[in-house]
Parts: C-alpha cells; structure tokens; sequence
C-alpha cells in the first residue's frame, strides 16, 4: 500500500475513489499530494518527503506539542506514515514522542485537546 | 551509574506557589540525599490538559531534569505517588538521546567543514541536468 502511494506517479487512477484516502484531513506536513485534478491520469503525484529529513529536525521531543499536533489528527490518532511521508526510523520516535506527550496530559489520547 | 531523566509532573491548579516551592524542595533533598543531582527546575506554569485528569481541567507543570541511579527515580516516583496534590506524572531517560543528538551535531559540523566547496559543485552539476 505504502508503495503505491508513494511510487506510481502516471499510471494511478486519480485520488479520492480509495477509501484511505476519502476523509479530508487538514493539510498535512509533507503531504503534496493534494487535489487529484481533472485530468486524473496525467497528473502527476509528487513523492512525498519525510519532515524530519527535509529539514534536519532529529530532536523529537515529547514537549514539542507544536510538532507532534502535525502528526496526530483531529480524532488524536498518529497519522500513518503512508500519509505523511515520514520516514520509518523518524516516525518510529515520532509516535514514541505523541505517546510520551499523551501520557502526560499534553496531547489527547481520543478527540481534540479542549 | 548515573543517568539523566527528565521528571515531569503536574500539580493541582489551586495549588500555591509556597506549596509548589515546599515540593520542589523536599524532592531536591530527596534527590541529593541519595547521591543525585538537579540539574535544572523548570517551571512551565499553568496549562489546560488535553484531556481530564482526577477531574482536573488544567494543571500546573513542573519539569525537573535530575542526573543519578535508577533506584532514585524509583523513589521519586513513589514520593510523587503518594504526594497527594500531584495528579499525574512522567519520567524519560533523555542520556542517551542527548548523546545521539551530540554525536549527529558532531557529525553535521564535522561535514560542514570539510566541505562547503563540494556541496556547492554538486548542486550546479545538478540544476543543467533537470532542465535537460
């Protein structure tokens, strides 16, 4: 799955007929995928590229409630790799970060932050 | 061995700052009587929590970064326990992050050093290529 989204720039059928990809979310770091446009097959998806690589963040911290709020979505889950283009080792200390700051009351385990 | 920790906790909105600083105090002793060491109190003041804790809706966080053995984390953790005006609380390791973002910086000087001139080349060869 992650392949596909990922790779495959021409050959996809255009985006919004998958389900993962039905919900509209807010703009996501690293996202570029954006709207599928009209001419569906033409268009072409560019890759997504890890947050943290791009701008050579290594500190993820439980603290930095800013950056991990990029990651998680209104419902407060993780947003999945495959979503934002995070890289396996940068998400892997991402969600280990969101957990840390969940546990402590920083960011919510179900729903928004009220 | 010593290790570094950050030890943060959340005390109970009404709480006054003579009682916060009467805290904080009693778990600096705690930590120096067992061979440890405070490095830094930080105190992040009040904050709304993301979700309800002991029927609590905002609470006032405190971050120590405390450097000694496991078995004084152990006692601070049971001291917080027990302190009934802490609601909640959270301890990480953070030495051998520290030591991994040391060593990446290290690494990222050592690099810029060495070679700004190459960086440079590498991206002129790279620019005719895309527009071809």
């Amino acid at each position: 799955m992650a392949e596909e989204t990922r790779t495959a720039p021409a050959a996809e059928a255009p985006s919004g007929d998958r389900p993962d990809r039905g919900e509209r979310r807010p703009p996501r770091p690293g996202g570029g995928r954006g709207e599928g446009g009209p001419g569906g097959r033409k268009y072409f998806r560019r890759k997504k590229v890890c947050k943290f690589c791009v701008e050579k963040i290594e500190a993820i911290n439980y603290k930095d409630i800013r950056l991990l709020a990029q990651f998680v979505a209104e419902s407060g889950k993780i947003v999945p790799r495959r979503l934002t283009g995070v890289c396996t080792p940068h998400q892997r200390r991402l969600s280990t970060a969101i957990k840390q700051a969940r546990n402590i009351a920083l960011l919510p385990f179900a729903g928004r932050a009220s | 061995m010593n290790r570094t920790y950050e030890l943060m906790f959340i005390v109970r909105p009404d709480m006054v700052e003579e009682d916060q600083d009467k805290l904080i105090s009693t778990l600096q002793s705690a930590v120096t009587s067992s061979g440890g060491q405070v490095k830094n109190v930080e105190r992040m003041g009040k904050r709304r929590l993301a979700y309800t804790v002991r029927k609590f809706h905002d609470g006032i966080y405190v971050l120590l970064t405390v450097e000694g053995s496991g078995g004084l984390i152990h006692e601070l953790e049971r001291r917080l326990r027990v302190t009934e005006p802490v609601i909640k609380f959270l301890t990480v390791r953070i030495d051998e992050e520290q030591k991994r973002l040391e060593k990446i910086k290290a690494i990222r000087d050592a690099r810029r050093k060495a070679s700004p001139a190459p960086a440079a080349s590498e991206a002129a060869g790279e620019a005719p290529a895309v527009t071809a």
